[in-house]
């Protein structure tokens, strides 16, 4: 059995402007090879004007069982959302 | 559809399920989606691994029957488009193949699956591609069929192969256009090119309808199936949809859906239909069909004899990663 080529995942900024976003996955032996796939694979129609490519080992996520202490801090802070403050009609837009 | 036969557990009642079943079950109920790391009952794992897998089997043994007439295409244009289909089909197993890798198996494990015989692809695809007609009937009503499926498989649950079906269904609806293109092409053609679209629908007519699998009415692993929501729609219920479909696209073209029972239901608003041939479908997932053996020696022998490059690549990225750390040792 040869050794299988490493899974890199694969961003593309789809516009001027935009953030780079994560599209999806794709194995390829080196960062070069890994662009020139992704080309193929993610941009065939125009998605694309930038793509940045990422070992999927390199990655460190968060773990979805830690999910509820993880974000507890900011769902118990209603106040940062400008909503939370009632402010009277005749002061118009704030 | 490109998954036929799915084999699953049967549907477990509330009583017999776990806390976190329950939790589980729940969270696709409110229409969660499951993302890789989360946890999820191993049967839902397994049947997805079966299901994606076979779905991207599909699409990479899918190319064969085209590729044949890439060479063979009648104009540089038709040419240029068949390349650019066949490369999609391409670009739709890595998605799908990606997505199953999400849950735990690794792409050349699902290779050797399919390579072993082991995990399936779709029945339609051991059908033989005779002459150009059949590039118009593949895209009509294979891809067709294969929309059928997979427009509603974009709501399933399991994220990653949710966003691989809606990259899917936005490439595939030129696939089946292309395909009634040149039907209407060769409808509008001569006597002997309206024979061929002829027989092309009439050769690819009831293999697209096994596409949607045997029947699934009294299914337990449908049942659970779609508990889970990794099958949104019955095979008949899709199966009916395809017939009421294509049966005024084919009245379009001046060509005749070979069934003599084919008949206007007022009552239920649909196309009353013969079924397909079952026991033959059954003999072409066993390995019988036209050209099983042909397609799977292509896969396994493209797999050989790609040893040596894909080896290759790699021993020149790891020289090459070697090289760039001594010479960072060495700027130290």
């Amino acid at each position: 059995m040869s050794s299988e080529w490493p899974l890199w995942e694969i961003f593309i900024r789809g516009q001027h402007g935009l953030n780079h976003r994560h599209v999806g996955s794709l194995h390829a032996p080196d960062a070069e090879m890994a662009i020139r796939n992704a080309r193929d694979v993610y941009t065939r129609r125009n998605e694309g004007v930038s793509i940045w490519v990422v070992r999927s080992n390199d990655i460190t996520a968060s773990s979805p069982s830690e999910k509820g202490p993880l974000f507890e801090p900011s769902n118990s802070k209603v106040y940062r959302h400008p909503t939370f403050f009632d402010i009277p009609e005749e002061i118009g837009h704030m | 559809m490109y998954a036929q036969i799915v084999k699953s557990e049967g549907a477990k009642s509330r009583d017999e399920m776990s806390p976190e079943e329950i939790a589980f079950q729940e969270r696709i109920d409110r229409g969660e989606k499951i993302e890789p790391k989360e946890w999820m009952p191993e049967g839902y794992r397994k049947t997805l691994v079966r299901q994606i897998g076979q779905h991207a089997h599909s699409e990479i043994v899918g190319q064969l029957p085209e590729g044949n007439w890439i060479t063979r295409a009648p104009t540089l244009e038709r040419k240029a488009i068949l390349l650019a289909k066949v490369q999609d089909e391409a670009g739709h197993g890595l998605y799908l193949y990606s997505a199953a890798e999400t849950l735990g198996v690794s792409r050349d494990e699902l290779l050797e699956r399919l390579h072993s015989g082991n995990m399936k692809y779709s029945s339609i695809f051991n059908y033989p591609t005779l002459n150009w007609a059949d590039m118009g009937a593949v895209g009509w009503l294979v891809d067709g069929a294969a929309i059928m499926n997979q427009v509603p498989l974009q709501r399933t649950s399991y994220g990653p192969y949710s966003r691989a079906m809606i990259r899917i269904c936005k490439e595939e609806s030129f696939h089946q256009r292309q395909g009634y293109d040149i039907m209407m092409k060769m409808c509008a053609g001569t006597p002997e090119q309206k024979a061929m679209a002829q027989d092309a629908l009439n050769r690819f007519w009831y293999p697209s309808l096994m596409m949607f699998g045997p029947s699934d009415k009294d299914s337990v692993h449908s049942a659970q199936s779609m508990a889970w929501k990794i099958k949104i729609n019955t095979n008949d219920e899709l199966r009916q949809k395809f017939v009421d479909q294509t049966v005024p696209q084919a009245q379009y073209l001046g060509l005749t859906i070979p069934d003599e029972n084919l008949a206007w239901n007022e009552e239920k608003g649909g196309w009353d239909f013969s079924e397909p041939d079952w026991s033959e479908f059954f003999e072409v997932i066993a390995g019988n069909g036209p050209c099983n053996a042909e397609r799977l020696g292509a896969r396994v022998k493209a797999w050989d004899d790609g040893a040596w490059f894909r080896e290759g690549l790699m021993a020149h990225a790891e020289k090459a990663e070697a090289a760039r750390r001594a010479a960072v040792v060495a700027a130290e």
